[in-house]
């Protein structure tokens, strides 16, 4: 099987790095699934989401991507998030609090920054595969 | 004599309690060298990656965005200057508040108007103290930068910049005084003055020490905005040339890059990502230096105390051995007396 360099990159570290066979993401304009040898493209990614990636060796992962580019050549991706994290390093009932608690909030008064935690809370339950309600 | 002695005593008891505290903050901050060094490398990817985005961007055809075409008139400059909360440093701050004043000379000299984003309490206490007045002020952080703190003060910059020099804006500071949680450290963010808005700018500066080395790290400022992509084209070209050897036509590739959203819409959400970027680089280099340049403080102060405790100690026992050379002197004297 073809396969891919792909990059995890946070601003703090560098979160997975090995070859793929698959990375699926959403971009601020729709969904997109990148296989190997796709044309170079530069997108920028939702402020909250969730990046999934198809190492050739191994289970596939998420990743919870905040505040991301994507930089996709024919033989590598690279994933740029402010903040990254891997599904295995969620805290599952943190990002439930979380999501109660700015659900909460947004009910009483509509503030930006509790939509963005509850963007942020959703995208890390829906990394660790939780269901959650759009 | 005994009260020469006792005196001597107590003073080199008190400078090896000095030398073990000096001591304990050298070993401190060597291991916090490595750990920030180790941030810094950590950060490069990102940092390198990000810079390639950007000049894919821009050659793709946003060249006339903000951020990249220089002002026809700049009329203020926005200076943000690195510094570190606490002293027992050396001359780390001095170096970059020297380098700071350099700066704003030639800005002056330019005919342009400088304006102050001072991070870290050494830095703010130096210009409250002359009264020059500061657009912004952060500090708590300077020792263990994380990446919060880079994005909230880069944030502003990215708004006093995007205004420009004519303008003016009013920022939010709602999140004046929050404390850190998990630590007893305050992360303090002071608004020039209640509910004012701060100066535009036109260019973006940071003057901040460069960690070059264990021993050598060295204050300097750079231009952050407007970008030159010219001077960092260079280098990429390079990198693109080795690593067009090994993939064959990577450069005419690089052409093709298609982009989502569209090039000038995408540079509108990077410019404020890559000041974000520049800050924190700038603050885990600034961090790394301020720990080396501890170190060495602590250790020349250690070291000092130690000499001074060895003389002392020589002083002494010259004092107790003239005591008993007294003592004995007396003695025998005394007894010959009585023995005539």
């Amino acid at each position: 099987m073809a396969e891919m360099q792909v990059d995890v990159v946070g601003v703090e570290k560098k979160i997975w790095s090995g070859e793929a066979s698959f990375v699926s993401a959403r971009t601020v304009e729709g969904s997109i699934g990148i296989l190997p040898g796709h044309e170079p493209l530069i997108a920028e990614l939702r402020e909250s989401g969730v990046v999934r990636v198809d190492p050739t060796d191994g289970e596939s992962f998420h990743v919870a991507a905040f505040g991301g580019f994507l930089s996709v050549t024919a033989e590598s991706v690279t994933v740029l998030a402010e903040l990254a994290e891997l599904a295995s390093e969620i805290d599952v009932a943190q990002a439930k609090d979380d999501l109660r608690e700015a659900e909460n909030y947004i009910g009483e008064s509509d503030d930006q920054e509790w939509r963005i935690a509850r963007d942020r809370a959703r995208a890390r339950l829906q990394a660790a595969g939780e269901s959650v309600e759009q | 004599m005994a009260a020469n002695l006792r005196v001597l005593r107590r003073r080199i008891k008190s400078t090896k309690n000095i030398a073990q505290i000096t001591k304990a903050m050298e070993m401190v901050a060597a291991s916090r060298i490595s750990k920030a060094q180790a941030r810094v490398e950590a950060s490069r990817p990102y940092a390198d990656e990000f810079t390639h985005v950007l000049q894919t961007a821009a050659r793709a055809g946003a060249s006339d965005h903000p951020l990249l075409t220089p002002r026809e008139e700049p009329k203020r400059v926005g200076i943000v200057v690195v510094t570190s909360d606490r002293g027992l440093c050396g001359g780390y701050n001095a170096n970059v508040l020297r380098e700071t004043e350099r700066l704003v000379r030639r800005v002056s000299d330019e005919g342009k108007e400088s304006v102050l984003f001072v991070i870290g309490g050494k830095g703010t206490a130096y210009f409250r103290f002359r009264n020059r007045e500061m657009a912004g002020q952060f500090t708590g952080f300077s020792e263990v930068p994380d990446y919060a703190n880079a994005a909230h003060a880069a944030d502003h910059l990215t708004a006093a910049f995007l205004a420009g020099g004519e303008d003016e804006v009013s920022v939010e500071w709602d999140d004046d005084e929050h404390a850190d949680s998990g630590a007893d450290r305050k992360t303090m963010f002071r608004a020039p003055k209640e509910s004012e808005g701060i100066p535009g700018i036109d260019e973006i500066h940071v003057v901040f020490t460069q960690f070059r080395s264990m021993l050598t790290q060295s204050a300097i400022s750079l231009q952050v905005a407007p970008l030159d992509l010219e001077s960092d084209e260079e280098s990429s070209e390079d990198e693109g040339r080795s690593s067009s050897a090994d993939s064959g036509e990577g450069a005419e590739r690089e052409a093709e890059y298609a982009f989502e959203p569209e090039p000038e819409v995408l540079f509108d959400s990077l410019l404020p990502k890559y000041v974000r970027a520049r800050v924190f680089a700038a603050l885990l280099d600034a961090a790394a230096s301020e720990s080396a340049a501890r170190q060495r403080a602590m250790k020349a102060a250690t070291d000092n105390a130690n000499d001074l405790v060895d003389n002392l100690v020589r002083e002494s026992n010259q004092a107790r051995q003239a005591q008993i050379t007294q003592e004995i002197s007396e003695i025998v004297g005394g007894s010959d007396a009585l023995a005539q």
